[in-house]
């Protein structure tokens, strides 16, 4: 009898522990593969996928945007705005096993400043110095006033990196980064695989329920799916919104959307080379507000993108709290379009040269503008270019239109400042506005939202009549995951967060 | 029969090309070849006549419908007629197979001469020159060439020209290498003629057949690379019809619409096909060994 | 002999050094700063001032040009800006999957291929030739990226045979990994299928029509060893040399079947170098599939000059 209890008792210690033994791997399909997966020299959209769960940043946002304590628990803005107190988690182990604290935090934030070839310098700026005041709490002092830089700290700029690591491997820290992440690298096949696995010492690691983590870049979106329908991958990202409605209609997939923290526009070349100051946008306000009543935005994303991308016409979208509601979304008027020219004095048709990416939503979406914009009498000729040609067009000046849009920050400035400020780095269309340089700056030194919001409502007033971009809408974030994947949320951003999210056998 | 047809040669009443016409004619594959690049060649021409609508007019209301009384190839992603960008595109495809494949001759061939006949050191420069550009992959060549040049449907034309022009240099000079040796050409010599003309009047009709075969079958690769520079986005630009550029936005939809990837692909095929199928013929019918 | 192989080889350098300036004129052609490219969207000028010092691409091309000749000399191909990774370790990391894809798509030819020549052959002017026939042509008739969507469609999402894409090494999954490969190699390898199909017919039909084939089936031999032995053997000899060159396009990457199935092989890799603007990637990796097809081209050249002893004097 008891021999029996025992092989009992072992046979059910054998079963309970048998599901623990297999091991669950969450496999993400990424529209492109990553660039190098070093935090302060990284640029793409994609690789902030994987870190999200490789790295962990100080802060972190929520769906409506607000910021949330992650690796650091709070801060504080002094009143002058020039210092910001940070208070940091307690218990945090880099993958290595190195703990985490306001060294280390100082160490990472000094290398994103000034590392040669780092892409989060201009991101930084502000910052003096980093001052470690104890263990668990970091000075930051800043050069002036800057309200985004919080909405920095919640993004690459503030993932800390283990000192170890930073000073073992220096630059060939991408080929193996070491964080604080809930997942640590495992291994990377240039565009073919990059694996994580769970981290044991992680500080929120109840809450992480996979074990392994294979992202695979496929290029295609129409294989991507394939191969979510087929089951091969259990999330991905970038779906087609012309595949929303298959997606719906399999019931082994679930959907996961939200509007994109960017938006989708045309910069037009107000003064950039020979093509602006001769163009025909630079003389007269009134053609680029004649283009923008050609368009109807809602057609727009009806026919390019059935109708499930959202309409805008400011650089936050209609959801966001930074919306201007003084400057609702306008409508198609032909009429309004004509007579803008007429009283303009330029001959119809308008010749523009209307530089379009090479990506077939892009490409489908230039035809419809273009088609639009021909009642109104603007001749758009499209010029497909791709994406590094397209750049250095951009820069020089060598195009009339560009349709392009802006992966988007959380912070509005991060959607603003660099388009709108004379001669900074990405505004391309060569608007220059004393005013609204001043309005920007200003914008960056206060802290609440509704100073800031009136300030950006000056400048919503001139740039959205004068200015060198006109939004048509913004983006809709889909994810496409099997319906094996339970607890997932998406955020505006885009990222995928694996913290919290269950895979079923 | 036989008999009647060596003598008719013999006694120099056939040329080469109605004996090549001849043969050509006889063979099923080859005649079905023309037919269809005839058809399809009428096609591009009267286009503007045989379409029913305008290839670039697009009707938001009735977006990705399928075949129908209306429209009977269906509409595409912004409702724009399948029927009528299928037959303008057949402009792009067929003009791109052509045009380039004759810059590659128009450069080719003078090269190979060149190379052939030219002397030691001409030779040597041209033949190590197209060995390496047939060493280095051609697409990525094409590729390079139609982002320089910039992304249109001229050229790509000239990129996939310039990148066909080594096969035709290679052809030329093999043929003018074998050619020179023979009684003709060496008595056109001895007379006194200056080398561009032997080289004009006496080698290059005899290489002739040989060219024409590797250029028919050229213009069907010519086709499938200006595909293939339309599926990367190279190509022909919108909103104008390109059947590659129509495949590439086709397949984001080949589980809603799938009648707009079957037309354009089948259009490419058929019309590459007859080009093969007119090599193979021309091939066969210009054999010297062949009756 | 010698004398054959060693004009050739001297005539490898000449070409090599041509197809280092083609290389390398690549560079100027590509429009488009790579350092800006690189940055993407984050655009501070400093930065980009000092990206081009690291790569010197602020210097002139002859100088650019000099350092990279004298890397390779030296066995450096230079490093990938997009991902930090020396070139020799990405050509490393996707030279056996190339190589994995051409090898099953020469032998998946080859099988196709003869197999369909020889019956074609045997079965001259029936519905099998004509049918056959139609095969070869259809086979390079079809855009490879066409046909390469549709199978992933039939064999991965209705049929769910195989995986839709993707890439898994033989020593990892050797089943997994022939499911992954079999369709890319099948669109690789089915236009050169063609091609021998055409040429072992018509091969065929010149030996089985021949004075010693025709003496061996007047000893009374069989049909079937008439026409593997004696036919066969003839026209498979051109195969060879076919193959190699083949062999040799193969491995410069099939840069549209990748795209369409995410094989991580050296077309994938040149096509995003390219976009990219990453030229040390483009520039190694060229150099190296220039190098290996000009080899085997060699090597075919050699194989046919032994084959064929006709050709030897």
């Amino acid at each position: 009898m008891k021999r029996l209890c025992l092989i009992g008792l072992l046979a059910g210690l054998a079963l309970a522990g048998a599901p623990a033994m297999a091991q669950t791997t969450l496999r993400i399909g990424l529209a492109e593969d990553p660039d190098v997966l070093d935090p302060t020299l990284a640029r793409t959209y994609v690789g902030r996928i994987v870190f999200a769960s490789l790295c962990d940043k100080l802060f972190d946002i929520d769906e409506q945007l607000n910021i949330v304590p992650q690796l650091a628990l709070s801060q504080e803005t002094s009143e002058d705005g020039k210092t910001v107190t940070i208070k940091l988690r307690s218990g945090v182990k880099f993958h290595d096993g190195s703990i985490m604290d306001a060294e280390a935090v100082k160490a990472s934030l000094e290398r994103h400043m000034s590392m040669q070839g780092s892409f989060r310098r201009p991101e930084l700026a502000a910052v003096d110095k980093v001052v470690v005041v104890d263990p668990s709490t970091v000075h930051l002092q800043l050069k002036a006033p800057f309200s985004p830089l919080i909405a920095q700290l919640a993004d690459r700029a503030g993932m800390i990196l283990s000192p170890k690591a930073i000073k073992e491997e220096a630059d060939k820290f991408g080929l193996k980064p070491v964080c604080a992440g809930p997942f640590k690298f495992v291994e990377r096949v240039q565009q073919d695989r990059i694996v994580l696995e769970r981290f044991a010492d992680y500080w929120n690691a109840a809450n992480v329920h996979v074990d392994r983590i294979v992202f695979r870049p496929i290029v295609e979106s129409t294989v991507r799916l394939a191969n979510l329908k087929s089951g091969s991958l259990d999330l991905i990202e970038r779906a087609l919104a012309t595949d929303l409605k298959e997606i719906k209609a399999d019931p082994k997939l679930k959907l996961a959307t939200q509007i994109q923290l960017g938006y989708q526009g045309i910069t037009l070349n107000l003064a950039n080379g020979e093509a602006g100051k001769n163009g025909p946008f630079g003389k007269d306000a009134r053609v680029r507000q004649a283009l923008e009543a050609a368009i109807d935005r809602k057609a727009l994303s009806d026919v390019v993108f059935n109708g499930e991308y959202l309409p805008g016409n400011q650089w936050v979208s209609p959801k966001n709290a930074y919306y201007q509601q003084k400057y609702p979304l306008p409508g198609r008027d032909v009429a309004k379009a004509k007579k803008l020219l007429a009283d303009a004095g330029v001959a119809t048709p308008v010749s523009v040269d209307f530089m379009v990416p090479n990506n077939p939503e892009s490409r489908q979406a230039a035809e419809v503008i273009q088609a639009m914009a021909q009642e109104a009498g603007f001749d758009m000729k499209i010029r497909v270019t791709e994406f590094a040609t397209s750049l250095n067009e951009a820069e020089q000046g060598r195009f009339q239109a560009f349709l392009i849009g802006w992966s988007g920050r959380i912070d509005p400035d991060g959607n603003s400042y660099i388009f709108f400020k004379c001669n900074a780095p990405q505004n391309n269309g060569h608007f220059c506005n004393k005013d609204v340089d001043q309005w920007l700056d200003d914008a960056r030194q206060v802290n609440k939202l509704e100073e800031r919001k009136a300030i950006y409502e000056k400048i919503a007033d001139k740039f959205l009549k004068e200015g060198s971009i006109i939004y048509l809408y913004h983006s809709l974030v889909i994810i496409a995951h099997s319906n094996k994947l339970e607890g997932y949320r998406q955020l505006p951003d885009g990222l995928v967060r694996v913290v919290g999210v269950k895979l079923k056998p | 029969m036989a008999v009647s047809d060596a003598l008719a040669v013999e006694l120099g009443e056939e040329s080469l090309g109605a004996r090549a016409w001849r043969r050509l004619t006889k063979r099923k594959g080859a005649v079905l070849g023309l037919l269809i690049i005839a058809v399809f060649v009428a096609v591009a021409i009267l286009a503007p006549m045989l379409a029913p609508y305008d290839p670039i007019r697009q009707s938001w209301s009735s977006i990705r419908k399928p075949p129908s009384i209306e429209h009977w190839f269906g509409t595409d992603e912004s409702g724009r007629d399948l029927f009528s960008r299928v037959i303008f595109g057949a402009r792009a495809s067929l003009l791109a197979g052509v045009v380039s494949i004759s810059i590659a001759l128009s450069l080719g061939v003078p090269l190979g001469l060149l190379a052939g006949y030219g002397g030691k050191w001409t030779d040597a420069l041209i033949s190590r020159i197209t060995d390496a550009m047939l060493a280095c992959p051609f697409l990525i060549l094409a590729i390079a060439l139609a982002a320089f040049l910039g992304p249109s449907l001229q050229n790509a034309m000239i990129a996939i020209g310039l990148t066909a022009t080594p096969i035709f240099v290679r052809l030329t000079r093999g043929q003018v290498l074998s050619v020179k040796v023979e009684d003709y050409v060496e008595a056109a010599r001895a007379v006194g003629n200056p080398p561009t003309r032997i080289a004009l009047k006496h080698i290059l009709p005899n290489i002739l057949p040989a060219l024409i075969v590797q250029a028919t079958i050229s213009v069907a690769t010519a086709i499938i690379a200006e595909a293939s520079l339309s599926f990367l986005g190279l190509g022909q630009q919108p909103p104008a019809p390109s059947w590659g550029s129509m495949l590439n936005t086709a397949q984001r939809f080949l589980t809603n619409a799938p009648w707009m990837a079957v037309w354009p692909g089948l259009a490419i095929f058929l019309v590459v096909l007859s080009f093969n199928m007119v090599g193979d013929g021309l091939r066969d019918a210009l054999d010297p060994k062949e009756r | 002999m010698l004398l054959f192989l060693a004009k050739r080889l001297l005539q490898l350098l000449p070409t090599l050094f041509f197809v280092s300036l083609i290389i390398f004129s690549l560079q100027q052609l590509l429009p488009g700063d790579p350092a800006l490219a690189m940055a993407g969207e984050e655009r501070d000028p400093a930065v980009l001032e000092q990206i081009r010092k690291q790569y010197r691409l602020d210097q002139p091309l002859y100088v650019q040009y000099v350092y990279w000749v004298g890397g390779v000399l030296t066995g450096n191909l230079g490093e990938s800006m997009r991902l930090k990774e020396p070139v020799l370790t990405l050509i490393a990391q996707k030279f056996p999957v190339t190589l994995q894809l051409a090898l099953m798509a020469i032998v998946i030819s080859l099988l196709i291929g003869v197999g369909a020549g020889v019956i074609s052959a045997v079965k001259k002017d029936t519905p099998v030739d004509y049918a056959v026939n139609l095969f070869a042509l259809w086979g390079i008739s079809t855009p490879n990226f066409w046909l390469g969507i549709m199978l992933i469609f039939l064999f991965a999402v209705y049929l769910g045979w195989l995986p839709a894409s993707g890439y898994v090494g033989p020593l990892e999954d050797f089943w997994l990994s022939l499911k992954t490969t079999i369709l890319p190699a099948f669109v690789l390898g089915n236009s050169f299928a063609a091609v021998l199909m055409r040429h072992t017919r018509s091969a065929m039909l010149q030996a089985m029509a021949s004075d010693y084939v025709r003496t061996a089936r007047a000893k009374g031999l069989a049909e079937r060893s008439v026409v593997l032995k004696h036919a066969m053997r003839n026209a498979l000899t051109p195969v060879v040399t076919l193959g190699a060159l083949e062999l040799g396009t193969l491995l410069s990457g099939a840069v549209l079947t990748e795209q369409v199935f995410s094989i991580p092989g050296f077309g994938k890799l040149i096509v995003d170098s390219v976009f990219n603007r990453d030229y040390a990637v483009v520039q190694g990796v060229t150099l190296v599939t220039a190098t290996t097809y000009i080899l085997l081209n060699l090597l075919a050249d050699i194989a046919y000059v032994l084959i064929n002893p006709r050709l030897r004097s």
